[in-house]
């Protein structure tokens, strides 16, 4: 990855934009805030359970996840091999169409754009579509300080814009709010005399009110896209409130703000990711509302703006379709890997302290700003492959994030203590006699020191661990040395044996062989030594496929049940590194 | 006494299982690698221990220290590439050899890697799914509530998720009482834990709550990492419940204290 190249945040953030300044460096700390509110813990615990089972209820009654995500993981990455391409069919036919096309490198572009747009039509009011991209780029400040009026018209958005907060999920910006902290903020915003907001219906309503009056006053409507075709020209946006759709067809001029990385070759392509995007999501077999944006109104249309513009942002995308991480680019921002991650749960979406949070977003974060900015993000990750599971477009998140683990360590970004560590795990590991003598004294010291209470409540060199746990003491001494004593025993024993042949009677030959099955000691060629009299013959299924014979382990290769050489979908290895 | 019909079946010849007893049941519960054994014997294989065995490399791995954990898969791979079968009481070190040896490694070694993760199994899978072991002449211990903690790289690498439970019924009469959100992860994560030692405490906290509101008295599993990390939690709560590895239950070598419990 290129993280030499300067940090957008960083120079988005020096000119005093708020909803730029990144905070991931701080993530400990952020996490240590959120986890000390209990109410809002609380409600993330709940949307940790709640939404998994929606998400399952929904793929269970569609059944096709697993091919579907197949395809559209086929279909992601076959546009994302030919970018240049789609993106210039969907450019011709875009402008065929009767929209402008703009291309914009980095946010500072994009925002520019945009802001050009709007003064060229002399527009004071912005009616703005739910847009992730928008926030990357930190559009809404940068037209605020140009003098505009920006309102935001998805719910959840609208919320946290009056509470003056940034989203902490990509597809519900507003899920850390509940509904009694969203009608005291409505309470403050609305001038709008005595009432009682009871229930959640009656502030959606007064919000709805409240927008309505904006959406007919609003100049410019600024809207995302969850994707853009190539064959047609169109963009493609799904929203539950229809908000886009007014943003869209009310004021005179649409502004369309996306990135590169949305096209897809044909309609249907769009289709078949829509059908995982919205149960991922939501759960839904469908938004409520799913629009097809082809250009400005025509002669004989009723409606819908007269004049359209789509704006395609690069910002290092094309820096990570180079990279080892360009599988990321196959996202299509449907949030399962927030809703299934026990750390996104855990801590919430502000805590990663940028745009993007969960999984996608500590791979997305180092990889749009810069890894010494947000190297503790992927970092925020036990490996436990929930997110992978679920993910629809097939994208190994773990991978990913273990491979930023690993620009981390070469960087040398991570703490000196624990790259030593390892250094000097690696090494002793690959020093068998050394590391058993080691590992010997270790845990025989350990083991005395622990032996009676089993555990240690405080412990040198391990004070992350018994911060929050106590640390188990070893059983006694390790493994090897026990087995490696259990042998030379027996040694001794068989030694006195053959030396002695007169004594050696079929009981004590028996207890012998006995002791060893039922210590488990035995090793190779163990079994033939013991007198077949004496074996004892556990009864054992035969296996079915091979009529009385237990299969020998060649025919296992690549058939066995659980294990998968090569990954549980039998992938490929996705890269490989310079480590041989 | 006669002798038996002679189209009966030959008696079938043992499997040659070379078992990896991982780090942590090396040097924190060898009881975990001794009851291995005992199951896999019980279960009719010959079983060998490579002694110079050490650590698969999970560790670096997953921290990010690629150039550490290759040497060590290869040194794994040329310790065990002989056997037959390799089997190892852990669903993250044998994930560590199934799945991500054949990514992290190239060329002749990645041939080796696949090969090797062809014949590498973890222990409940290879004693339900391979080696389709019986009940020992004993009687079951008998074993009171017991809830199982799916481990995150077994359940999800390798799909370990009925071959435990099913051991459990056909060895020790036993029915797990599920865990809510059992597939969860405990907030082990290797290095995740100290690392990030408070986003992990809440993680095993959540973990222990749903196992002590199954009333079991005793957590299963099959990573000794996420059992430390629980029975470790457990015992700064003064949690009444016992945490062991799934293998010292199904074969019955419960004299050892439970994971973090002294001897008393």
């Amino acid at each position: 990855m290129a993280s030499s190249t300067a940090p957008l945040s960083a120079k988005a953030s020096s000119d005093g934009s708020a909803s730029l300044k990144q905070t991931s460096n701080t993530f400990l700390e952020n996490a240590h805030a959120a986890l000390q509110d209990a109410g809002k813990a609380e409600r993330r615990d709940l949307m940790a359970l709640f939404t998994p089972i929606v998400r399952d209820a929904a793929m269970k009654n569609f059944g096709h996840f697993e091919a579907l995500r197949e395809h559209v993981k086929q279909v992601k990455q076959h546009s994302l091999e030919h970018l240049g391409h789609y993106l210039n069919q969907f450019e011709q036919a875009a402008l065929h169409n009767g929209n402008h096309v703009h291309f914009a490198e980095d946010g500072e572009q994009l925002n520019s754009i945009v802001l050009d747009i709007c003064q060229q039509h002399s527009a004071r009011r912005i009616a703005k579509g739910k847009s992730m991209v928008t926030e990357e780029t930190g559009l809404n400040d940068f037209l605020k300080r140009a003098g505009l009026k920006v309102m935001e018209t998805d719910l959840g958005e609208y919320i946290i814009q009056q509470a003056g907060e940034t989203p902490s999920h990509i597809v519900g910006p507003a899920l850390h709010k509940s509904a009694a902290e969203v009608r005291e903020l409505f309470f403050a915003k609305h001038d709008l005399g005595e009432r009682e907001l009871a229930e959640t219906g009656d502030m959606v309503s007064e919000a709805r009110r409240v927008l309505r009056e904006h959406f007919l006053k609003a100049e410019v409507g600024i809207i995302g896209a969850n994707a853009l075709v190539a064959e047609n020209g169109y963009t493609m946006l799904v929203t539950n409130e229809g908000n886009g759709d007014l943003c869209a067809n009310l004021p005179n001029v649409l502004v369309i703000c996306t990135t590169i990385d949305r096209v897809v070759p044909r309609l249907e392509d769009a289709t078949a990711m829509l059908r995982l995007l919205v149960r991922s999501a939501t759960g839904q077999p469908q938004t409520c509302y799913t629009s097809f944006y082809s250009g400005p109104r025509r002669e004989h249309d009723i409606d819908g703006p007269l004049e359209t513009h789509i704006v395609l942002l690069d910002n290092r995308r094309t820096e990570i379709l180079a990279s080892d991480y360009r599988e990321m680019l196959q996202c299509i921002r449907c949030g399962a890997c927030l809703n299934h991650c026990p750390i996104y749960a855990g801590v919430g979406g502000h805590a990663y302290g940028w745009v993007y949070p969960g999984p996608m977003g500590s791979i997305l974060t180092p990889l749009l700003t810069s890894l010494e900015q947000s190297n503790a993000l992927p970092n925020a990750c036990t490996s436990c492959g929930r997110c992978a599971e679920v993910c629809p477009a097939d994208i190994p998140l773990p991978d990913l994030l273990r491979d930023l683990r690993h620009d981390e360590t070469k960087q040398k970004l991570s703490s000196s203590r624990w790259r030593l560590g390892m250094r000097l795990h690696g090494w002793l590991a690959r020093h068998p006699a050394l590391y058993h003598a080691v590992t010997g004294l270790a845990i025989s010291t350990l083991h005395l020191l622990g032996a009676r209470k089993g555990s240690f409540a405080r412990l040198p060199l391990a004070a992350g661990w018994t911060s929050q746990r106590d640390f188990p003491a070893p059983q006694g001494r390790t493994f090897m040395q026990q087995y490696a004593a259990r042998q030379r025993q027996e040694k001794d024993s068989e030694h006195k044996a053959a030396q002695n042949p007169g004594k050696d009677t079929t009981a004590s030959r028996a207890t012998s062989a006995r002791a060893k099955a039922g210590r488990g000691a035995a090793r190779r060629g163990a079994a033939e030594r013991i007198e077949p009299s004496l074996r004892v013959d556990w009864p054992r299924k035969p296996d079915p496929r091979r009529p009385g014979g237990v299969r020998p382990a060649a025919e296992d290769s690549g058939k066995k049940p659980g294990a998968h050489p090569g990954g549980p979908r039998g992938k490929k290895p996705r890269r490989r590194r310079d480590h041989d | 006494m006669t002798t038996p019909p002679t189209d009966q079946p030959s008696p079938p010849q043992a499997l040659r299982v070379s078992l990896f007893v991982t780090c942590l049941a090396d040097l924190f519960r060898p009881s975990v690698a001794f009851a291995s054994i005992k199951l896999l014997e019980q279960a009719g294989c010959e079983v060998t221990v490579p002694l110079s065995q050490t650590c698969c490399g999970q560790p670096a791995y997953n921290t990010g220290d690629y150039e550490s954990s290759v040497p060590l898969a290869q040194q794994l791979i040329k310790q065990y590439e002989g056997a037959d079968y390799v089997v190892a009481p852990s669903g993250s070190c044998a994930g560590m050899i199934c799945h991500h040896y054949p990514r992290m490694l190239e060329g002749e070694w990645r041939e080796r890697a696949l090969r090797l993760a062809a014949k590498t199994f973890e222990l409940t899978t290879f004693l339900n799914d391979i080696a389709h072991i019986e009940r020992g002449e004993r009687a079951p211990v008998e074993l009171p509530g017991v809830t199982y903690h799916d481990s995150c790289a077994g359940l999800r690498e390798l799909g370990i998720k009925s071959q435990p439970r099913a051991l459990l019924e056909k060895l020790c009469d036993t029915q797990v009482s599920e865990l809510q959100q059992t597939e969860v992860c405990c907030g082990f994560g290797g290095t995740f834990c100290a690392k990030m030692p408070e986003i992990s405490g809440k993680m095993v906290e959540d973990k222990l709550s749903s196992a002590l509101a199954t009333k079991a008295q005793i957590l299963a599993g099959g990573d000794l990492g996420c059992l430390l990390n629980i029975a470790g939690r457990a015992k700064r709560n003064g949690a009444n419940i016992e945490v062991r590895h799934i293998a010292e239950l199904l074969s019955g070598e419960l004299d050892s204290p439970p994971i973090g419990q002294g001897k008393q």
